[in-house]
């Protein structure tokens, strides 16, 4: 019921916030940018994107995932997250019967893509910790592919230290975050 | 006259569905109202130390009609000169106000220990315009070394004083000033992301991007007029090129895998970018409208952050190919790449300086991060800061300061520091963090 309200909501949003978007053309002129020019491109951009965003969200019925073994905190499915060591990109023997879980998955499911999204702690430059999350991504992938699983069916990518589980400085904090999280693309 | 298109920064909204929702409520609809303003807060700026010989320069306030306002031209162009930690400004308290160059007394100055001094006036023209005239005079030599007259709108106060401030600069050091440059940034508000761009002195800042989700890694184009950087907006690191003319947007690399780390070659046509989707991250070569792939590097390793030399010939970038964090070169048509950094376990972040003689990057040392310059034809390196979490190092277009990012009592700021060490200034804006920065044109 609530998701049927979702885009009459957004709408209406968008209406105010065309009032938002002026008013601060209007602020930047003052810094001697041309008001006109800027009152309308990042309107478009907004309509764009909340339209889009909206359809996609509406779509699903609300019982999707009911009875689905990715959800079952029984099932090894479940378990999405492989940690690693200080300075290492090697998936331990632990995460093997998950790993094979989600490969069993996979090749049962076809039409199923996996998404492994590579972390890193936030010690160093942004962009070498976006390559390290993306070795500890390409560990998991090459995991699953040994395992059988398709390349087509998987993407490794990285969020390096961009999306800390745990926004703390602390060695723990650290370990949390030297982590490869497995999602499926339809969640 | 005065360029004034660089001010045109429109914003870019990533639109984030959750956010819309609570919009509709008019409250929040108010709170947005008032970002714009935030926006405008000034930085704060901290000079630290200095040079030990330093020019002396009296700026004289500018003379206004009355009734006229009277801008604060000489002590943003004053400000400008202090910072760069070679210029010493004369107190000009209760002293004489000349307009033109007969009228200075070069005694009286030379009493107060000017080595120069700075004088002018502002006229209003017809039309809500305004005519700026100033001098700049020996006082030694009681000589005119420069005058110059801009015709300007009430809005470009700020780019006159950091022209006249250029003038000096250049006048008296010989070396071009780079006050009229810009920066690029990102700051992080709760769970907000904004990429910015401001006056090298961190005034004036414009947010260009707003996005729920990180946005990293912005650098300018060579002329000034696009920023390339990698936004997380996809759910992966994509790498965007957005005009800062008119706000259009496209995705230069947006490839299976990660796209990361963009870098301009000097002609603007081409840009350097990590890729993964051969393997792991390897640098690979594009035209500027995404067009023209070609790998550049090989290999099992990580290889990331690469940028060009200034003459286009030769990439800079760092890897792990030899076990550790180092620096590599390689030529822009390919082949075997060779290391430039050799001491120490993590040397990241590879900057080269306009002249292509020095490069800047990050070390790490006994747990510390910190600024490093390298000269590249000895070999030589010299630590530049003494703080600990700094990130992201880039020459100033004048070769002579290096913007990077910091950490300070928890969160991220903003400093710049002079190529001996000796000059460091912070630019900082209260409640908010602020990282990934990038010396642009």
């Amino acid at each position: 019921m609530n998701k049927i309200f979702w885009p009459i909501l957004l709408a209406l949003t968008l209406s105010a916030c065309g009032t938002t978007t002026g008013t601060q053309a209007t602020v930047e002129d003052r810094t001697g940018d041309q008001t006109g020019a800027t009152a309308a491109k990042p309107a478009g951009a907004d309509s764009t994107g909340v339209d889009g965003t909206g359809v996609a969200g509406s779509a699903l019925p609300a019982d999707q995932y009911a009875g689905d073994p990715r959800k079952d905190p029984a099932s090894p499915l479940s378990k999405r997250s492989i940690f690693f060591d200080f300075d290492s990109y090697v998936v331990k023997p632990e995460y093997r019967p998950m790993l094979e879980a989600h490969a069993g998955y996979l090749q049962s499911k076809r039409d199923a893509r996996l998404i492994l999204q590579g972390n890193a702690d936030e010690r160093g430059s942004r962009e070498y910790n976006l390559a390290l999350g993306q070795k500890r991504a390409e560990a998991v992938r090459r995991a699953l592919a040994v395992l059988g699983v398709s390349d087509a069916q998987m993407e490794a990518i990285s969020f390096g230290e961009e999306k800390p589980r745990n926004e703390a400085s602390t060695e723990e904090a650290y370990a949390e975050n030297r982590r490869t999280d497995v999602v499926y693309a339809d969640e | 006259m005065l360029n004034s298109s660089y001010n045109q920064a429109p914003l870019i909204e990533i639109p984030d569905p959750m956010l819309r929702a609570v919009l509709f409520f008019p409250l929040f609809c108010l709170a947005l109202l008032s970002a714009p303003f935030s926006a405008r807060a000034a930085m704060e700026i901290q000079v630290i130390g200095g040079a030990a010989s330093k020019i002396s320069v009296a700026m004289v306030p500018f003379q206004a009609a009355p009734g006229q306002p009277v801008p604060a031209l000489t002590q943003i162009a004053g400000g400008d000169l202090e910072r760069s930690g070679q210029f010493r400004l004369v107190d000009v308290g209760g002293m004489q106000q000349p307009v033109a160059p007969a009228q200075v007394n070069y005694g009286i100055w030379r009493g107060k220990g000017a080595d120069a001094v700075v004088i002018g006036q502002v006229a209003a023209l017809p039309g809500g315009r305004f005519e700026v005239r100033f001098h700049l005079l020996d006082a030694v030599k009681q000589t005119q070394l420069a005058a110059f007259s801009y015709t300007i709108s009430a809005t470009q106060w700020r780019p006159t004083a950091h022209q006249i401030a250029d003038i000096v600069y250049e006048k008296l050091t010989g070396i071009p000033g780079a006050f009229s440059s810009r920066i690029a940034y990102v700051q992080k508000q709760g769970k907000r992301f904004e990429l910015r761009v401001a006056d090298a002195d961190g005034q004036n800042p414009r947010t260009v991007m707003r996005s729920n989700e990180p946005v990293i890694s912005p650098r300018f184009s060579p002329d000034g007029a696009r920023l390339v950087y990698v936004s997380f907006e996809d759910k992966k690191p994509v790498v965007y090129m957005q005009s800062l003319r008119d706000g259009g947007r496209s995705k230069v690399a947006a490839f299976k895998g990660s796209n990361s780390a963009p870098a301009w070659a000097p002609d603007g046509r081409r840009l350097a970018v990590v890729l993964t989707r051969d393997e792991a991250s390897q640098i690979y070569l594009i035209n500027a409208d995404g067009s023209g792939l070609t790998r550049l590097t090989r290999g099992g390793n990580l290889d990331t952050e690469p940028v060009f030399s200034p003459d286009g010939q030769t990439l800079y970038f760092t890897s792990d190919r030899g076990g550790s964090a180092q620096i590599y070169r390689v030529a822009a048509s390919g082949g075997e790449p060779r290391r430039v950094t050799f001491s120490g376990g993590y040397n990241v972040s590879p900057a080269v300086s306009p002249d292509g003689r020095h490069l800047t990057y990050i070390s790490r040392e006994g747990g510390r991060f910190r600024v490093v310059l390298h000269e590249l034809a000895s070999g030589q390196t010299r630590v530049l800061t003494d703080t600990a979490r700094d990130e992201s190092p880039s020459f100033a277009p004048n070769g002579q300061a290096v913007l990077y990012a910091t950490v300070q009592g928890g969160r991220g700021v903003l400093g710049t520091v002079s190529l001996d060490g000796k000059t460091r200034t912070r630019l900082s804006e209260s409640g908010v963090d602020a990282r990934e920065p990038a010396w642009g044109p």
